[in-house]
C-alpha cells in the first residue's frame, strides 16, 4: 500500500506556511501591541493612536519575519528543535534590529544608546511568546489526531450500506455465484480501507479506485436508478489526501440524491485543480424530500470537522444548492509526498 | 393458519430488485413447510397499492424506506381497501426506524432476513396486533420528515390515490372533506384540522371550511359589501373556483400576497 505513515511530531515547529499559523501570529502580536498601547497610554483615551504608532513600528518586522520563516520552514524543521526555536527567535530579532536602522535612516527616529538592544529584544520576546503559544496549541489539539481517527471511524461507511450490501450479495449467491464472489471482495476491500489507520494519508488515484469499487456494489442493488460520470481534469493523482475523503461524500449523494428518486439519477464527480488546490465536486439531483435534510447535516458536519482536523484553515467545504441540484465541493491544498508536513 | 386449499397468498415490496429476489428465495425454501404463495411483487407504496386494489393478498411483507411512498405510508392507506391484508415490516439497518418500532412495540424483521424468523412471523402474523394508525403515521411523518406523499380514498370498491403535491385545496363540507385537484374532486375521510397539521408548509388555512395550497393562490379579492358567504375571495391558478377568506383571516391572506 503506496501510503507514508504520518506520525504527529509534537516537538516541531510550527508549519509557516499554513494560512492559521500566520494568522494566529499576526493576531497574537497585534493584541500584544494593543495591550502595550494600553498601558503605554494609561487608559482608553489616547489609546487608539498610541496603538497606531506602536503597530506603525511593528508590522514591518512582523510581516518581514513571517516571510522569512515562511520561506525557511523546510529548512528550520530540520533543524533539532532546540535550534529551530533559537533561529526563530534570531530571525524576529534581526528583523526587528533592521526595522529600527530604516527607520533611522529615514529621520523617523532619534539614535538611541540601547535601541538596537531594545529593536533587538522586543522582537525576540514577542517570538518567543508566540512561539510558546503555538506550541502549548500544538500539543493541546495533538489528542485531536485521536479524535479524527474515531470520527473517521465514525464517519465511515454507513451501517445502512454494509447490511443492504450484504443482502445484495445473498440475493447474488444461489443465481449468480460468480457475480457474489466478485461483490464479497469487493466489499472485503471496502472495509480493509475503513479500518485503515486515519493517520495514514493515501494518493488520490487509490481514494477514487475505491469510490468506483463502492459505486459498484451500490450499483448492484439499486441498477440502473444509479449512474455516475466521473470527470477527472488534469489532477495530480499522488495528490495525498486523508482516508475516506470522497466515499463518504458519494455514499451521501447515493442515499440522499438517488434513493428517494424512483427513476434513480447521475451522480457527477468532477476534480479539478485551481492553482495550487485540489477540487473535488460531487453533485447530484436535488430531491425535494426534507427528510432527508437531518442525516445529510450530520454527514456534512462530520466532513467538516474531519478537514478542519487534518488541514486546519487550509481547505474547505463549500455547499452549492439549487430547486434542482445539489452541488459538495471540498477544496484542498495539493500535498504531494515531497511537499507533505505531517499536520 | 391458512388450510390445505388456501396458501398464504403474499406480496412482497422493495424497491431494490435483489432484496425482492432474495425474499422470493426464502419464501420458495419455506414453501413446503408453510403452503404459501408470491402474488405479486411491487417496488414501491403506490406500486403495491395498485396491485392490491385489483388482487387482494393476505400478507404484505414491505421495506421501510422506499422512493414514491414508504412502507409505513402504505400501510396508513390499507385501510381503505376492501380487503385489508396483514403487514411484516422488514429493514436493512435504519436506526431511526428500528428505534421508532421497538419503543412503539411494532414487529419488524432485520435484513438479511433467516428462513426461520421469516416463518415465524408468517405464522403469528394474524394473532399479531396491528400497529396503531396513529402510532405510524407519527413515526412515518418523523421518518419522512413531512406529511404523507398521498391521500387515498375509496370510490365503488376501488382505491383511489390522490398525489398530495397536486392538491389545489381542501374544503370541509358538513361530514366530509373534498380535495380538488384540476381535474376532479374526491372525498375523503379525513378531518380538516388533522390535515392542515400535517401539511402545514404545503397549505394555508384561510377560511373555517378551507384549506389552500400555496403555490395554487393567484390572489385575492375583497367580496361585495353585501356578500355574506365570505369577506373576501381567494383566487385559483389553473380553474375558475373560487374559496372564501373570512374576516379573521383577511390579513393573514395580505401578508402572503405580500410574501409571494
Amino acid at each position: 500500500m503506496a501510503s507514508i505513515s504520518q506520525n504527529p511530531l509534537p516537538n516541531s515547529l510550527p508549519d509557516w506556511r499554513n494560512f492559521g499559523i500566520v494568522l494566529r501570529v499576526l493576531i497574537g502580536a497585534n493584541l500584544a501591541l494593543a495591550l502595550a498601547a494600553l498601558v503605554q497610554a494609561g487608559g482608553l483615551p489616547g489609546w487608539l493612536s498610541r496603538y497606531y504608532v506602536l503597530a506603525a513600528w511593528c508590522e514591518p518586522p512582523l510581516l518581514g519575519a513571517i516571510g522569512l520563516l515562511a520561506l525557511l520552514r523546510d529548512q528550520l524543521w530540520r533543524l533539532p528543535i532546540r535550534y529551530g526555536r533559537l533561529t526563530v527567535m534570531a530571525i524576529a530579532a534581526f528583523c526587528a534590529f533592521l526595522q529600527y536602522h530604516l527607520w533611522l535612516w529615514l529621520g523617523l527616529v532619534d539614535s538611541e544608546r540601547w535601541g538596537n538592544w531594545q529593536a533587538g529584544l522586543l522582537g525576540t520576546a514577542l517570538a518567543a511568546l508566540l512561539l510558546h503559544y503555538l506550541e502549548l496549541r500544538a500539543r493541546a489539539h495533538s489528542p485531536a489526531i485521536a479524535e479524527a481517527r474515531l470520527m473517521a471511524l465514525n464517519a465511515r461507511i454507513r451501517p445502512h450500506f454494509l447490511f443492504n450490501a450484504i443482502n445484495a450479495v445473498l440475493s447474488l449467491i444461489r443465481a449468480q455465484p460468480k457475480q457474489a464472489e466478485s461483490a464479497l471482495e469487493t466489499i472485503s476491500d471496502l472495509f480493509r480501507a475503513a479500518l485503515r489507520d486515519p493517520a495514514d494519508w493515501l494518493p488520490l488515484s487509490e481514494e477514487i479506485s475505491l469510490c468506483r469499487q463502492y459505486l459498484e456494489l451500490e450499483k448492484l442493488r439499486l441498477g440502473e436508478r444509479l449512474q455516475v460520470e466521473w470527470d477527472i481534469r488534469s489532477v495530480p493523482l499522488d495528490t495525498l489526501i486523508p482516508p475516506l475523503m470522497l466515499q463518504p461524500l458519494v455514499e451521501n449523494a447515493v442515499f440522499h440524491g438517488i434513493e428517494p428518486a424512483p427513476d434513480g439519477g447521475t451522480i457527477r464527480i468532477i476534480f479539478m485543480r485551481k492553482d495550487n488546490d485540489l477540487v473535488i465536486e460531487v453533485a447530484n439531483q436535488h430531491c425535494n424530500t426534507p427528510r432527508q435534510s437531518a442525516g445529510n447535516q450530520i454527514a456534512l458536519t462530520n466532513i467538516r470537522e474531519r478537514l478542519a482536523l487534518y488541514y486546519d484553515l487550509e481547505a474547505r467545504l463549500e455547499i452549492d444548492q439549487s430547486d434542482t441540484h445539489y452541488r459538495i465541493r471540498i477544496v484542498l491544498p495539493c500535498q504531494t509526498r515531497n511537499n507533505h508536513y505531517p499536520y | 393458519m391458512p388450510n390445505q386449499e388456501q396458501p398464504l397468498s403474499i406480496l412482497i415490496v422493495d424497491d431494490e430488485p435483489p432484496a425482492r429476489a432474495r425474499l422470493r428465495e426464502l419464501l420458495a425454501d419455506i414453501a413446503p413447510h408453510f403452503p404459501l404463495e408470491v402474488v405479486g411483487e411491487a417496488e414501491n407504496g403506490v406500486h403495491a397499492l395498485s396491485l392490491l386494489d385489483e388482487h387482494s393478498a393476505d400478507v404484505v411483507i414491505t421495506d421501510i424506506r422506499m422512493p414514491r411512498m414508504d412502507g409505513i405510508e402504505l400501510v396508513e392507506h390499507l385501510g381503505n381497501l376492501e380487503k385489508q391484508p396483514d403487514v411484516i415490516f422488514a429493514t436493512a439497518y435504519d436506526n431511526y426506524a428500528v428505534q421508532a418500532f421497538d419503543l412503539n412495540a411494532i414487529d419488524y424483521l432485520l435484513k438479511p432476513i433467516r428462513a426461520q424468523r421469516l416463518q415465524n412471523a408468517l405464522e403469528k402474523v394474524r394473532q399479531t396486533n396491528r400497529p396503531s394508525l396513529p402510532k405510524l403515521a407519527a413515526i412515518g411523518q418523523e421518518l419522512r420528515g413531512g406529511g404523507r406523499t398521498h391521500l387515498s380514498c375509496q370510490e365503488r370498491g376501488r382505491l383511489l390515490l390522490v398525489a398530495v403535491d397536486e392538491i389545489l385545496y381542501f374544503k370541509a363540507d358538513l361530514k366530509y372533506v373534498t380535495a380538488r385537484t384540476r381535474d376532479r374532486e374526491y372525498l375523503l375521510d379525513e378531518a380538516l384540522t388533522h390535515l392542515e397539521e400535517e401539511f402545514a408548509g404545503r397549505f394555508i388555512r384561510l377560511h373555517r371550511a378551507a384549506l389552500v395550497a400555496k403555490n395554487a393562490i393567484a390572489g385575492f379579492e375583497r367580496a361585495a359589501g353585501d356578500d355574506v358567504e365570505a369577506y373576501g375571495w381567494t383566487l385559483l391558478r389553473g380553474i375558475p373556483d373560487r374559496l372564501p377568506v373570512s374576516r379573521r383571516q383577511w390579513s393573514l391572506a395580505k401578508s402572503f400576497a405580500k410574501g409571494s
